[in-house]
């Protein structure tokens, strides 16, 4: 039972840190095509400002907590003014190598400016602890992922179905010129998803360096990766197939550890793999993803 | 209120429109037909910023408007409702009327505005809370037109409010477009439908690949039957 109910959480935590990050690359997607490879570097970006503050003196856990958020925030909108904006009616593909250059760039900024090495960090490991509740003991980390993920996915869901804003970011994933139409600013559209995108990788930012206790410079592109993964079995540009997308891949991965027995757990990978092209086979656009209506004149 | 004057539109080597001038005053409602392919829809887009003119001036009530962007046009009273309506299908009635209000901020009078026009519309106050997607073309195009009055505007301009509709929704359409005009708006209608638009039209443009090729009242047109066979088709 412990143990059934250790793996079931382990499964929710990595599924929340995924839906994270793939709702953070899924709501830039959906209004500019843009796939946002450097979105890892935005991690990163955050990752090391708090270890920045702390070998400079910040010792307040809170404090770090809204500083890797906030220039996750930050790092977003400026890598979308500085590096995308100029390709914004570019073709897909220059947006895409935009975003791996972005990516290269700023990793190896992380090497030559700090160190190549991991880099300990330990302002945030007080986060990380075993919690009893009777004869059950759980990581308060994985407990705090997955509340604050619901939290923030609810904040999210409220922001794009309450404020102007929201529901301009949602008309935009259709309809961008039409969004001009009705005279809301594009940049301000496109900055606030970016924005909206560097939050949510600070906040997965904070969970990683609190369970990893240290910060490198590729620590957030494996991630991307998988949050990319996460996104293609929603359905690329769906925002809740993002969310179920993350949730599912965590539940293949961690499922298959569990399943799996000792000799065979290297095929953990390319059995998750398999699951999803199976997955794709049986529903090419993903399971929430939306086929393309053609119809209309193009503006 | 609006003065385009040699407006050029080119997209790569093709030239859509080649120095239209038109006029739109005050009050008017004034009809630009065309056939297909005329550069009608062009014309609207530089208009609107969306398409940006080779050269040409636009200019809006005495300031020019040329190089302003689309976003800050809207802000200055001038708004169009596009060719193929362009609504927001995955956003509820409510929610497309309300985006329509963005550039306002005065939320008890977008309220006011939001209720008059689903009493105007009672199937839009019926389907408020669902996808707009799900509207039939006609309802559709009520929506698109009630969403820009939403902003207000002082000029609206209609990009084939016709298309894709039966008759008898396109008479009921126009029937709404004579109301508004009668309300004071300033209208510019886009259209291949020359008999609906010449209705409530002051004057009529007719423009055909790219160049303007009559200017004048709707009267004198309709009489020059050559002309309207040439470019109406009957």
């Amino acid at each position: 039972m412990d143990y059934a109910l250790q793996q079931l959480l382990n499964a929710l935590a990595f599924g929340a840190e995924y839906s994270l990050v793939a709702l953070g690359l899924a709501v830039v997607f959906s209004i500019m095509g843009l796939v946002n490879f450097a979105h890892g570097e935005i991690i990163g970006v955050s990752a090391y400002s708090v270890f920045l503050a702390a070998a400079l003196g910040l010792t307040s856990p809170f404090v770090a907590v809204l500083l890797a958020v906030g220039i996750a925030a930050l790092a977003a909108v400026v890598f979308e003014r500085v590096a995308f904006r100029p390709v914004r009616y570019a073709p897909t593909t220059t947006g895409l190598l935009t975003a791996f250059g972005v990516s290269i760039v700023v990793q190896n900024l992380f090497m030559l400016l700090i160190s190549p090495k991991p880099q300990s960090v330990s302002i945030l490991n007080g986060l990380n602890q075993m919690w009893f509740f009777g004869p059950f003991a759980v990581s308060s980390l994985q407990v705090m992922e997955l509340i604050v993920s619901g939290l923030t996915i609810l904040a999210l869901v409220l922001f794009l179905n309450r404020s102007t804003l929201g529901l301009a970011i949602r008309a935009a994933s259709r309809d961008f010129a039409t969004v001009r139409l009705m005279g809301i600013k594009a940049n301000r559209v496109i900055a606030t998803a970016f924005a909206i995108s560097g939050a949510l990788a600070g906040i997965a930012a904070v969970f990683i360096l609190a369970r990893r206790g240290s910060v490198s410079p590729d620590l957030g592109f494996g991630l991307v990766l998988k949050a990319f993964v996460a996104c293609v079995i929603g359905g690329f540009g769906s925002l809740p197939g993002a969310a179920v997308g993350g949730m599912l891949l965590g539940f293949i991965e961690v499922g298959l550890l569990v399943a799996l027995p000792q000799e065979y757990a290297g095929f953990r990978d390319a059995l998750t793999y398999a699951i999803i092209v199976a997955l794709l086979v049986y529903r090419p656009e993903g399971l929430l993803g939306q086929r393309i209506e053609l119809g209309d004149k193009e503006i | 209120m609006l003065k385009v004057e040699k407006l050029v539109v080119r997209y790569g080597a093709v030239t859509a429109v080649r120095e239209l001038s038109l006029e739109v005053g005050q009050g008017e409602l004034v009809a630009l037909l065309g056939p297909n392919g005329a550069g009608k829809s062009s014309t609207i887009n530089a208009l609107t910023g969306l398409v940006t003119p080779a050269s040409g001036r636009i200019v809006l009530d005495g300031k020019d408007i040329s190089h302003v962007r689309t976003e800050d046009r809207i802000r200055a009273g001038l708004t169009s409702t596009p060719e193929g309506r362009h609504i927001f299908s995955n956003l509820s009635v409510g929610e497309n009327l309300r985006l329509g209000a963005a550039t306002r901020r005065d939320p008890a009078g977008v309220r006011q505005d939001i209720e008059r026009f689903l009493a105007l519309f009672p199937v839009l106050s019926e389907r408020y809370g669902q996808a707009a997607g799900t509207l039939s073309g006609g309802e559709q195009q009520m929506l698109a037109i009630a969403r820009s009055l939403m902003s207000r505007p002082k000029l609206l301009l209609l990009d084939e409010p016709s298309l894709g509709l039966a008759p008898k929704i396109v008479v009921r359409i126009f029937d709404f477009i004579g109301e508004l005009k009668a309300q004071g708006l300033t209208l510019l209608v886009v259209e291949q439908n020359a008999r609906q638009a010449l209705r409530f039209a002051d004057r009529v443009y007719v423009v055909s690949a790219g160049t303007l090729r009559y200017d004048g009242p709707p009267a004198r047109f309709a009489d020059e039957h050559d002309l309207f066979n040439l470019y109406i088709g009957g």
